[in-house]
């Protein structure tokens, strides 16, 4: 359970600066707030794409937790010494991973209410519902984006090329998630034909985290 | 002797290819629901059977290289993918013309559209990581790894008409659908004209890997220059 030991301590890290925190927090109210621009946001076709709306606003606010996920460890070579002790790779990536899920789910649970505000949504009917599709969609989304920021740590470019890469490979995931919140959020139950974005959401959290947990230690060996 | 072998199958798939063109545009009659357009998808199917193919020699190149370690074997990934986004592209175009024609519209954001864009995307990402890194060994790493996971997209836009309800036509050839639901004349020109465009793509992914091996001894006389 090392991989525990890994999440402890980047949480707490994270918690004591709250860099990235602060500024993902922040930056996903701020394009919630843009968000309202774009349309009428009192308007009744608010619910029909409320789902895409906040997965966007995840995934934005995402990439930057994620981009601070592996170049956190960089100042004083701490990769280097993480990566020497006899932590094994796949161990340090899941406690990465998981740290950076439990600070997204954090700022998710802490943008619905402000979202359910802005937009005049009712979501505290669906809450266990749409809590199972957030914890599946942001394994998803920090599984993949820690794996990348893992690949990318070391570009100068890294917090452009983290964005590039990621998004279009996490369409699937996103697709079935903004699907599932969207119907959650229009007061009606997952059921039917609809089961197959469940279905594709686990799908593409079971392959990618094998995927990534078998070639982890090929990209942080050096 | 390698260089005769590649102008010799150059050669090979630009006659086949003038060949098909000339039976496709005069023998070869109209559709009989989409008219003459129906032509174009003597290219837009053999173009995105070689892009997967492609993809799938850069999967292997790359899962080859991650045993091996062989920089040979990344040079080969790369290659494919370049030209397998090349023709890729063609895909892309032929289907957006053919769409504009039988639609009325250039995009459709349907499942085996999307998913063909999105396809594109992630393996031109690929080029982009490889870009960005210098040390030679690094790259061929994370972008091995890069490639394993794109390939994912590529077996989801192949399966993305039969799980999704798309405005793409169907699966219409009988190795797909196990039955004859074209003129197997009209299918035999789409596998004879992958035949050329397979071999173009070879010809072109060897030229591409002999560019490669000119830029290593290049670098590497550099870097003796650079020592003296």
């Amino acid at each position: 359970m090392i991989f525990l030991q890994v999440a402890a301590k980047d949480l707490r890290s994270e918690l004591r600066t709250k860099e990235s925190l602060n500024a993902s927090l922040s930056f996903a109210v701020v394009i919630l707030l843009l968000f309202s621009f774009a349309f009428d946001p009192s308007g009744e076709a608010v619910a029909e794409f409320s789902g895409g709306l906040l997965w966007l606003v995840f995934a934005f606010a995402g990439a930057l937790i994620l981009n601070r996920s592996f170049a956190r460890e960089l100042p004083n070579d701490c990769l280097e010494v993480l990566l020497a002790s006899p932590v094994s790779g796949a161990q340090l990536f899941l406690g990465k991973s998981v740290a950076s899920f439990l600070l997204l789910l954090g700022i998710e649970l802490l943008c619905l209410p402000i979202f359910g505000i802005f937009y005049n949504i009712t979501w505290t009917p669906k809450i266990l519902p749409l809590l199972g599709v957030f914890v599946l969609g942001t394994w998803g989304l920090t599984i993949l984006g820690t794996l990348f920021s893992a690949l990318t740590v070391n570009l100068s470019l890294r917090e452009l090329m983290l964005p590039m890469l990621l998004y279009p490979m996490l369409i699937p995931a996103l697709m079935a998630a903004m699907r599932l919140t969207t119907i959650l959020l229009s007061g009606n139950d997952i059921g039917g034909d609809d089961l197959v974005w469940l279905r594709l959401l686990i799908g593409f959290d079971v392959v990618f985290t094998t995927l990534a947990l078998a070639l982890v230690e090929t990209i942080l060996v050096r | 002797m390698e260089k005769n072998i590649r102008i010799g199958i150059g050669a090979l798939a630009g006659l086949l290819l003038l060949r098909n063109l000339y039976v496709i545009l005069f023998n070869l009659p109209d559709e009989m629901a989409q008219g003459p357009i129906y032509r174009i998808f003597y290219y837009h199917l053999p173009a995105y059977f070689t892009a997967m193919c492609c993809y799938l020699t850069a999967l292997a190149a790359s899962v080859l290289y991650l045993t091996k370690r062989d920089l040979r074997y990344d040079a080969l990934a790369m290659a494919a993918t370049e030209v397998g986004l090349a023709f890729a592209a063609v895909n892309l175009i032929t289907g957006m013309i053919w769409g504009r024609v039988i639609w009325g519209i250039w995009w459709a954001w349907d499942a085996r559209l999307t998913w063909a864009l999105i396809c594109w995307l992630v393996y031109f990402g690929y080029l982009m990581l490889r870009q960005a890194i210098d040390d030679p060994s690094e790259r061929a790493k994370n972008s091995a790894v890069l490639s394993i996971f794109s390939f994912v997209s590529v077996a989801i836009t192949y399966k993305a008409i039969e799980w999704w309800r798309t405005q793409h036509p169907g699966p219409v050839l009988s190795f797909r659908t196990g039955k004859q639901l074209i003129d197997p004349e009209m299918e035999r020109m789409l596998f004879t004209n992958f035949l050329a465009l397979a071999l173009l793509a070879f010809v072109m992914v060897t030229v591409r890997l002999r560019q490669e091996d000119l830029q290593r001894q290049i670098d590497g006389l550099r870097r003796r220059a650079h020592a003296l």
